[in-house]
């Protein structure tokens, strides 16, 4: 379970190494944020929604059954689009609105 | 090579809070909201996602529906821990519960209604909402006030005590090399609770793939420890029963879809282990999986493509590895059972009941502290609504209390020891030991002795006895450590807080010389429930290197209690 942080995508916002709540996430000397201890992310998803520029992926390690797939998010402030990459590469899009309840 | 060097810087202020998380946040926008009073929040990350919080929640879980009161929540709570609760402290929350989450609307949470206006019920006592940024809501609604500073990425170490009297809370800045003495009139431990104690579901990579958070340390338990608060009910620890893996709830597909938990041969097995409440559907499955009849799932198959999606957008907004689990085999709940397991045991006062020993309007027994949230123990079943309405009533209490109170200052001689103390950790040589091996030990020692998932829950004395010896141990370990910098300081004392939380739990299990919830206090010298003799909480103080146990008897409904020694 972590997160991966793409370099070249990454604009040196040092948003997500200011929300991270286990202080895990540090920045380069470009500023460019880089994963800092990667078997000790929670997995909440804060960076991935504080990130302006998509620029963080989130995985499942191997050995809770991960296998090459990703999600990441594209938030707005009405909706989060969920972006789910399955391992075969199929793909998948959820659109949540901040206004719709969960069912369950 | 000399080590960094901590430049200190004070700080005054009338309120610290210690954990700007939910009771935290909620707590300083309640005395802000009633006074001039100036409130310091102290939070080792950021309020905008810290703690329990930062993926976001199902649903609110304690909430009077239509039919139910404030009693017959006492009762459901009471029922539900087998009768161990303070029943003065869940009544007072009980009573709070709809106000506080009327104001979590008018805040900016989404709350599902129905066509006249009401709350769309998802149980007796819980509500539909979309929780997914329920901590940026409450954190902005904080942060906004002028009366309310936050200091982001300050992790608090330990208490400023003076004759008895908690004066405010020492610290050190993640962010520039300062050590923080903050000095205040009354102290809010809001730090949460104890996860990573024992060895947990996914030890590798995955470690902190975990339900509670790993962030949350049980430092708010291990400050006031080290400074002779008393705690209670340590033993009562919690222990969920979780999505195998991903470790996310399953209530939500067991309320939201009214699915059973069956066996590996399709057998719905609950039932057969006594009346289902929440320690009992836990107890089934550990059981279920030691005869030989695992794995246990939740059966989900079937169900429609509309209530998989629903599914889906449910775990999203508070579990997302969850959908990504399902989704990156191009699967989903419709098509498979979702496999269920223990998780390891956490102290979680907001869940079940460990945590400081408060009076009526929790106040801990150090003067000028309180405890609120998952910090406090004695009230089962707080959740956020019952963590916010605790945030409240400390809050008034404060304000009541405040009107005498002064700023008292510490000598300076007491004040360089602890800077000292704390930046030892910088100026050790190299320790034999790196920081997660300690760790490490310290979680193999609770699995295999204090009763983790390695011996399905269960402990005796003889095994709690090698446990306490193992964990003095590594606390001397752990004063050799030494820290480059300041993130590797905050691992530190992420284990030195987590040593002490061990210790005193390991006194808790052995102290409670019967079995009174399963799985959760299993103790295998003593299998059975006995009522005649442990009605009762266990106590304790740590005084003088020692864990002392106290006994104290049931507190009532009506009772207003206050401490007296
Ligand atoms: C994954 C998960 C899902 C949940 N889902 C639900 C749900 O659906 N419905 C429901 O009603 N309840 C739910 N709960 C329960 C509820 O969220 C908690 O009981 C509640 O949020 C606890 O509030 P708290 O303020 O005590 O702790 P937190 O909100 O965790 O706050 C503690 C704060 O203290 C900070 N802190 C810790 N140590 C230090 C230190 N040394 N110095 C400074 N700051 C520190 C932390 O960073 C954190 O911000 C869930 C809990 C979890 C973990
Ligand atoms: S997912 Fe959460 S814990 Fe993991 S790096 Fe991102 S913010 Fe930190
Ligand atoms: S939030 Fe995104 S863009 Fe900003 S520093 Fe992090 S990865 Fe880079």
């Amino acid at each position: 379970m972590s997160i991966k942080i793409d370099r070249d995508k990454c604009i040196s916002c040092g948003r997500c190494r200011n929300i991270c709540p286990g202080n895990l996430i540090e920045t380069d000397e470009a500023g460019k944020a880089v994963m800092k201890y990667p078997s000790e992310c929670w997995g909440c998803t804060a960076c991935l929604k504080e990130c302006p520029a998509g620029a963080v992926r989130y995985y499942l390690g191997a050995d809770i059954g991960g296998r090459g797939g990703y999600l990441f998010t594209g938030n707005h402030s009405d909706h989060t689009d969920w972006f789910i990459v399955s391992a075969d590469g199929t793909k998948y899009q959820i659109k949540i609105s901040k206004k719709e309840s969960n069912r369950y | 090579m000399t080590g960094l060097k901590l430049a200190i810087q004070t700080v005054e202020t009338d309120v610290l809070i210690i954990g700007g998380g939910t009771a935290g946040c909620f707590c300083a926008l309640t005395i802000s909201e009633n006074s001039n009073l100036q409130v310091v929040i102290a939070e080792k990350a950021n309020i905008k996602r810290s703690g329990c919080l930062a993926a976001g929640v199902n649903a609110l879980n304690a909430y009077i529906g239509r039919g139910e009161t404030p009693e017959s929540f006492v009762d459901y709570v009471k029922r539900d821990s087998e009768g161990i609760i303070r029943e003065d402290l869940v009544y007072s929350i009980a009573k709070r519960l709809n106000i506080v989450t009327e104001k979590l609307e008018d805040l900016g949470l989404t709350i599902l209604k129905d066509k006249n206006g009401d709350y769309v019920p998802r149980g007796k006592r819980s509500i539909k909402i979309n929780g997914e940024n329920i901590k940026p809501i409450l954190a902005q609604a904080a942060a906004e006030k002028d009366n309310i500073t936050v200091l982001n990425h300050v992790n608090i170490v330990d208490y400023l005590v003076r004759d008895g009297c908690v004066i405010g809370a020492l610290g050190f800045s993640l962010r520039g090399n300062r050590i923080y003495q903050i000095y205040a009139k009354k102290t809010v431990c809001a730090a949460g609770g104890a996860a990573g104690l024992y060895k947990p579901n996914n030890p590798t990579f995955s470690k902190h793939k975990m339900w509670y958070s790993p962030f949350n340390t049980g430092a708010g338990y291990a400050i006031g420890i080290r400074a002779g608060a008393e705690m209670t009910s340590f033993e009562m620890r919690f222990i969920a029963l979780r999505c195998k893996d991903t470790i996310a709830p399953t209530g939500t597909i067991a309320q939201g879809i009214k699915t059973v938990q069956v066996n590996a041969g399709g057998e719905e097995y609950v039932e057969q282990y006594g009346r289902p409440s929440t320690h009992i559907r836990l107890y089934a499955t550990v059981m279920e999986n030691r005869k030989g009849n695992g794995p246990c799932f939740l059966k989900t198959e079937g169900i429609t493509d509309e209530q998989q999606m629903e599914l889906f957008k449910a775990y999203l907004n508070m579990a997302p590895a969850q959908t990504l689990k399902w989704l990156e085999r191009n699967t989903g709940p419709g098509r498979e059972n979702v496999e269920i397991e223990g998780t390891e045991p956490y102290i979680v006062g907001g869940h079940t009941a460990g945590g400081y020993w408060v009076d009526h309007h929790r106040r801990t027994t150090l003067k000028n502290l309180y405890a609120i949230g998952d910090a406090a123990g004695g009230s089962p079943k707080k959740y956020v609504t019952g963590c916010l309405a605790e945030g409240q009533i400390a809050a008034l209490s404060i304000l009541e209390d405040i009107k005498v109170a002064q700023i008292i200052k510490r000598d300076d001689n007491r004040i360089k020891e602890q800077v000292k103390y704390l930046s030892r950790f910088l100026e050790n040589n190299g320790s034999l030991h790196p920081i997660t091996e300690v760790e490490e030990a310290m979680q193999k020692v609770m699995d295999e002795y204090a009763g983790g998932i390695a011996s399905a829950y269960g402990y005796s004395s003889a095994k709690l006895g090698i446990a306490a010896r193992r964990i003095d141990e590594l606390l001397i370990i752990a004063d050799t450590l030494k820290a480059s910098n300041l993130r590797q300081l905050l691992a530190i004392f992420e284990i030195i807080d987590r040593l002490y939380v061990c210790k005193v739990l390991i006194r808790h299990l052995e102290a409670r010389r019967e079995t009174r919830w399963r799985c959760y206090q299993e103790n295998i010298d003593y299998p059975q429930k006995d009522d005649k003799n442990w009605q009762k909480y266990v106590n304790s103080v740590f005084k003088d290197g020692n864990v002392e146990i106290i006994f104290r008897e049931l507190v009532g409904r009506d009772a207003v209690y206050e401490h007296k020694n």
